[in-house]
């Protein structure tokens, strides 16, 4: 049986295409992916992504914890901020990518991936049983279930969820939050987050009120052009500002500081989980970078098609996403390539379907939003 | 969802124009639904050969990469090389977007494609 978000529902009556998303029942279009990706591209869009895990940490050694669990430097983050940051193993391999939100001393909701939540949770959990030998003032738990998150995003986005709070949104910079309520004084997080490119909020309510905040939006946004937007739309999105996603780009062997994330990896804030093997790495040479590519030739780049060098002749990595790009108009990718191959300009080939297609690498974001 | 009854299908969703000895080869409209925005096609040049049920092209969307299957044996004598630049006509307008053109090298490869109303029976038990 297939996880229902609160907004299932509504999914169906808007003509959602309903899939199996890592065990949930979520739309991967409604009119269409490059629809509805023009749609937040250019107005407003509404994800529901309500399949996202949400883990409370709470607890006056709830910041030590946290700050041995993850990547980033917890310590830095203000309350009414968000960090976003990642989870190693002991081998320095990413268990899940995260966003933190300080909402009070000692208080944090930690988000995570859908389908990496009970994983992600046990981890946790084992990290804080160990941890608990010398600070145990904390607590940790699972609130997935308690919450509906809708994505709101896009140039409109902050017009249109302001038609539904009195909480002032355009003095919340990016990556922080108010705690607000939403129509008739539904609580709610509402954050300046999102995995798009765009500006816009993640919205957090409680599970039951998602139908009727989801329902708001679309008609508060309907003068604007807001448009639902599925899975598929989401990832084209995140695919054009270069967002990792876990599975693509991000694995249980992947180096942070080999795939794009050293800009969260604080080596030197203090041990945590998986800082020694990633310092070793570190110390031996890093061996490969995540890099933006561009086709040169017709094709579509794809997940797991092989890069080479331009002549064909030396394999030197391989896509971890790839798409046609809606708002460019051109075949691009994101790829784990050895380092020696990752400087913008250098020639590449990509292998599809036996033939190796010029491709170069490029700089990213792919796309830069215009305002 | 259209079905035309002048075409012929085969059970990977390509259509057959059935005219003497050239098939005329697409995709259906429940194909183009299926995949969502089509990006990308590949197709044989002229000259090829094609035995029935041989992959013959490429059709990708955003999100899917779907092979295209010859639904008659024989030698492809002309590819709408025009398809290729502008893809998107595939999901405005399947049935009047064709591929390539067969000509038939074995009759009987001919003989098990269905009619639109078994095709249409054939599309609503995959739902």
């Amino acid at each position: 049986m297939l996880k229902r978000t609160a907004l299932f529902e509504e999914h169906q009556r808007l003509g959602g295409r309903l899939i199996d998303f890592g065990g949930w029942e979520l739309p991967v279009q409604y009119s269409g992916v490059m629809d509805e990706h023009q749609a937040c591209r250019n107005a407003v869009g509404l994800f529901d992504v309500s399949h996202m895990g949400e883990v409370h940490v709470e607890g006056p050694d709830a910041e030590a914890f946290l700050n041995h669990l993850v990547t980033n430097n917890v310590a830095k983050i203000a309350i009414g901020q968000a960090q976003y940051t990642a989870m190693c193993n002991e081998e320095g391999g990413i268990v899940d990518d995260l966003i933190i939100y300080r909402r009070a001393e000692g208080r944090y909701l930690v988000v995570v991936n859908a389908s990496n939540t009970d994983k992600d949770f046990a981890w946790m959990q084992k990290i804080a049983a160990r941890f608990k030998a010398q600070h145990p003032d904390f607590t940790l738990s699972n609130e997935s279930a308690r919450y509906t998150q809708i994505a709101i995003q896009g140039r409109h986005a902050q017009e249109v969820l302001q038609k539904l709070t009195s909480t002032p949104l355009s003095p919340i910079k990016n990556y922080w939050f108010a705690e607000g309520t939403v129509l008739d004084g539904i609580p709610a997080i509402l954050a300046r987050t999102g995995y798009t490119g765009e500006d816009g909020f993640e919205v957090y309510v409680a599970w039951e009120k998602g139908p009727e905040v989801w329902r708001a939006l679309l008609e508060a946004g309907r003068e604007r052009g807001i448009k639902p937007c599925g899975l598929g739309a989401r990832d084209t999105l995140r695919l054009e500002v270069k967002y990792p996603l876990y599975g693509h780009e991000l694995g249980d062997t992947t180096n942070p500081l080999e795939t794009g994330l050293g800009w969260v990896t604080k080596l030197d804030k203090g041990d945590f989980v998986g800082r020694a093997a990633i310092a070793a790495a570190k110390e031996q040479g890093l061996k490969r970078a995540l890099v933006g590519i561009k086709l040169l030739e017709r094709g579509i780049p794809r997940q797991g098609y092989p890069v080479y060098t331009p002549d064909g002749a030396t394999r030197i990595g391989e896509l971890t996403s790839g798409t046609q790009s809606p708002s460019l108009g051109m075949a691009i990718g994101v790829a784990s390539i050895a380092l020696p191959h990752s400087a913008i300009g250098t020639r590449i080939a990509v292998e599809i379907r036996g033939a190796k297609i010029p491709a170069e690498v490029i700089a990213t974001p792919f796309y830069k939003r215009p305002y | 969802m259209r079905f035309p009854a002048e075409l012929k299908y085969t059970k990977d969703h390509e259509w057959a124009r059935v005219e003497g000895k050239v098939v005329t080869v697409g995709i259906t409209d429940h194909a183009q639904s299926a995949l969502g925005d089509i990006v990308f096609v590949d197709l044989p040049k002229a000259g090829r050969e094609l035995k029935k049920g041989e992959t013959f092209g490429v059709v990708e969307s955003i999100k899917a990469v779907s092979d295209l299957y010859s639904p008659v044996t024989g030698k492809v004598v002309e590819s709408n090389a025009a398809l290729p630049g502008d893809p998107a006509k595939l999901n405005s307008d399947a049935h009047g977007q064709w591929m390539i053109k067969i000509e038939v090298t074995d009759a009987a490869s001919a003989g098990d494609l269905m009619d639109a109303s078994a095709y249409e029976s054939f599309v609503a038990t995959l739902k």
